[in-house]
């Protein structure tokens, strides 16, 4: 990454709280990131960690406790809807749970039509529509003919992972913020989806932030990984180093606890 | 010759839904598990992994319906009992079934001595409830699990904790054959590997003689499985050793799946993945040919025509393909040297 370029997302000291005196969790702790445009990075860590939490930070959706966030150089303001609305203009996310994402009254045609108006395709014709939402659904091998006329609750935890990817593909954001995007997709259908998003990446430079405790994933997507544990980032840096020769012994444990076939998956460990 | 646990030869199965239209999720599927042996059935979502558990258990009640075929659990010819019947003679005692999510499932007002006492009293009349008790907590200790969870509720338990419970739940009766339906993917890497240990443990104790494992993450049934299985839309197409699945697979669908591992290894990176374009098909009305064809590569005319049959190749490994074993492989060799 270009260093000299100023840092397209950053985050300085945040830290996040949540309830008070003995019954207080700090889930995100002190937490410095600077993010550069076009780079793809990972955070990894094990369940309860706070990559959630910190995720939701960046997007706006909860107040940090301490700490600030920096857009394109300048300290985020999202004091009122509107400027929210701005904020999330350039960031979009795929969030965990599917299915607290989806409005369950909106029909499965009008959350990827949602996308288009989103971008200004208001006026395109409607043969046009229909053609971009069918694209859509083939990058995450979905047949659109078979979600028309469906509501959200009609589908798997994996059609609907798959129907938030496609909203991403209409909707091109700056920054791309998915958290566990994959866990309920299979092997063969996550490949396919990872390759597109990563084709989508080069062609408009998008930003993305994978939030994941799948580790082979971080490895084959990012630049920079970030370790967290407790609420704060213990490792961090390129891929390569971090993945395949990781410092800290947490970092080495969640490692050598992922499935190997290469390599011998010592099972005395645990 | 080993003795064989579970035997099922050209078993269908059907749901049928609201509209009365059948999903043919389960097509003449033919297996075999040998004492001391584990296999693997993989394949992506929806392809019917989690019926065949239900199908080859005997255990049907609607909207799941038996169509034809043969089950064979211990010697014994189950095929045509009733599912009540299934419950009382087979379920726990012959076959355990850990369905997908089970853990999440368990009602969270009971205490997990409760369950136990549950599946012990369905089998067996006359026991205390300090006899069971006692059972249990000897069961736990040899499995490694604190007797302290005995006396808790699911909700005080870790995810990881819950998951070993279950299993060891399931095995409570000391069944045959143990099917274990997606039992860790929900856990983060260090409990999964945990209840793999614990699965593995249970083989070599011998407290049961063998394992069905079904998930979608291959490096992990990789470890865990002597056979692996790979369904697509209802139907076997390809069986073989792990080692021979993960390394050679045969079948151009189960060529893609293995292409599309990714696991934080060297190399990773600079390999190119396999992703498989478009969709499998409906099951409502499966295609008249290979069910494949559609996104398969090689695809040819009569591929769309008949019926592909299993058949055999090297070692007595078996794939669903017209095409002969050794062009495929050449084939995929033209491929990797194409991609360098
Ligand atoms: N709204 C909340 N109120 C109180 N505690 C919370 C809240 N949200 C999260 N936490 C706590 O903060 C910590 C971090 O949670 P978070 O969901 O960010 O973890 P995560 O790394 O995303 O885990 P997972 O991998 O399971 O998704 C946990 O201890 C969690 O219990
Ligand atoms: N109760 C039901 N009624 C009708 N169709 C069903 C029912 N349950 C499952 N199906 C269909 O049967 C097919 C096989 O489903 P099954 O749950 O066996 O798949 P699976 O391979 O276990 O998938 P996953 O990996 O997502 O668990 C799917 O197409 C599914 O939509
Ligand atoms: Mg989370
Ligand atoms: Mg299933």
């Amino acid at each position: 990454m270009d260093k000299e370029k100023k840092p397209y997302l950053s985050a300085k000291g945040v830290t996040k709280s949540f309830g008070f005196g003995r019954q207080k969790t700090v889930a995100v702790d002190n937490i410095n990131l600077d993010l550069y445009e076009g780079e793809v990075i990972s955070i990894v860590g094990e369940s309860g960690s706070g990559k959630t939490t910190l995720s939701k930070v960046l997007l706006g959706l909860i107040n940090q406790t301490s700490g600030d966030v920096y857009f394109q150089g300048v300290k985020r303001d999202i004091s009122s809807q509107a400027r929210k609305r701005e904020y999330w203009k350039n960031i979009q996310a795929i969030f965990q749970d599917p299915f607290s994402s989806y409005n369950i009254f909106n029909k499965i045609d009008s959350v990827l039509l949602d996308c288009i108006n989103m971008r200004g395709g208001v006026y395109f014709p409607r043969e046009k529509k229909t053609e971009m939402m069918i694209e859509a659904c083939s990058f995450v091998n979905l047949k659109f003919e078979e979600l028309t006329n469906k509501y959200p609750f009609e589908l798997s935890g994996g059609q609907m992972q798959r129907l938030m990817i496609a909203r991403i593909f209409l909707l091109q954001p700056k920054i791309l913020l998915a958290d566990e995007p994959t866990s309920m997709i299979d092997a063969c259908s996550r490949a396919t989806i990872l390759d597109e998003l990563m084709h989508l990446r080069k062609e408009v430079g998008m930003t993305i932030i994978f939030i994941t405790h799948d580790i082979g994933l971080a490895y084959y997507v990012s630049d920079n990984v970030y370790i967290m544990e407790k609420g704060r980032f213990v490792e961090s840096g390129a891929a390569d180093d971090v993945i395949l020769r990781p410092k800290e012994p947490y970092t080495q444990r969640l490692i050598n606890d992922v499935p190997k076939i290469y390599e011998e998956w010592d099972l005395s460990t645990v | 010759m080993a003795n064989t646990m579970l035997e099922v030869k050209d078993l269908s199965t059907k749901y049928v839904t609201r509209f009365n239209e059948g999903v043919y999720a389960v097509d003449r599927v033919s297996l075999k598990v040998e004492e001391g042996k584990s296999l693997g059935i993989a394949g992506e979502s929806g392809c019917g992994k989690s019926t065949l558990a239900l199908s080859l258990m005997g255990y049907y009640f609607p909207p799941l319906h038996y169509m034809n075929g043969d089950i064979t659990i211990n010697g014994n010819n189950i095929s045509g009992l009733k599912a009540e019947d299934v419950r009382k003679t087979i379920l726990g005692k012959e076959v355990a079934y850990i369905p997908q999510a089970a853990m999440n499932a368990l009602n969270p007002t009971r205490k997990i001595i409760h369950f136990i006492e549950d599946v012990i009293l369905e089998h067996e009349m006359y026991v205390t409830k300090k006899d069971i008790y006692g059972r249990a907590k000897k069961l736990f200790e040899t499995l490694g699990l604190p007797p302290e969870v005995l006396q808790k509720y699911p909700v005080e338990l870790s995810g990881g904790m819950k998951q070993r419970t279950v299993i060891a739940i399931s095995v409570m009766l000391l069944p045959k054959v143990l099917i274990a339906d997606e039992p860790s993917s929900a856990l983060d890497v260090t409990s999964q590997k945990m209840v793999i240990k614990m699965l593995k443990h249970l083989m070599e104790a011998g407290f049961i003689s063998s394992m069905i494992f079904i998930t979608h993450e291959l490096p992990l049934l990789y470890n865990v499985v002597d056979d692996i299985m790979v369904m697509y839309a209802g139907q076997i197409v390809e069986k073989g050793s792990s080692h021979e699945m993960v390394f050679d697979p045969i079948h151009p669908y189960s060529k893609g799946l293995m292409g599309s591992i990714i696991v934080p290894e060297k190399g990773l990176r600079d390999v190119k993945l396999t992703a498989i374009p478009g969709v499998p098909p409906n099951l409502k009305k499966p295609p008249a040919g290979c069910r494949f064809a559609e996104r398969c590569r090689f695809v040819r005319p009569e591929c769309r025509v008949t019926d592909v049959a299993m058949r055999e190749a090297e070692h007595g490994r078996m794939y669903r393909c017209i095409i002969p074993e050794a062009e495929l492989r050449e084939a995929y060799a033209r491929e990797e040297h194409k991609n360098g």
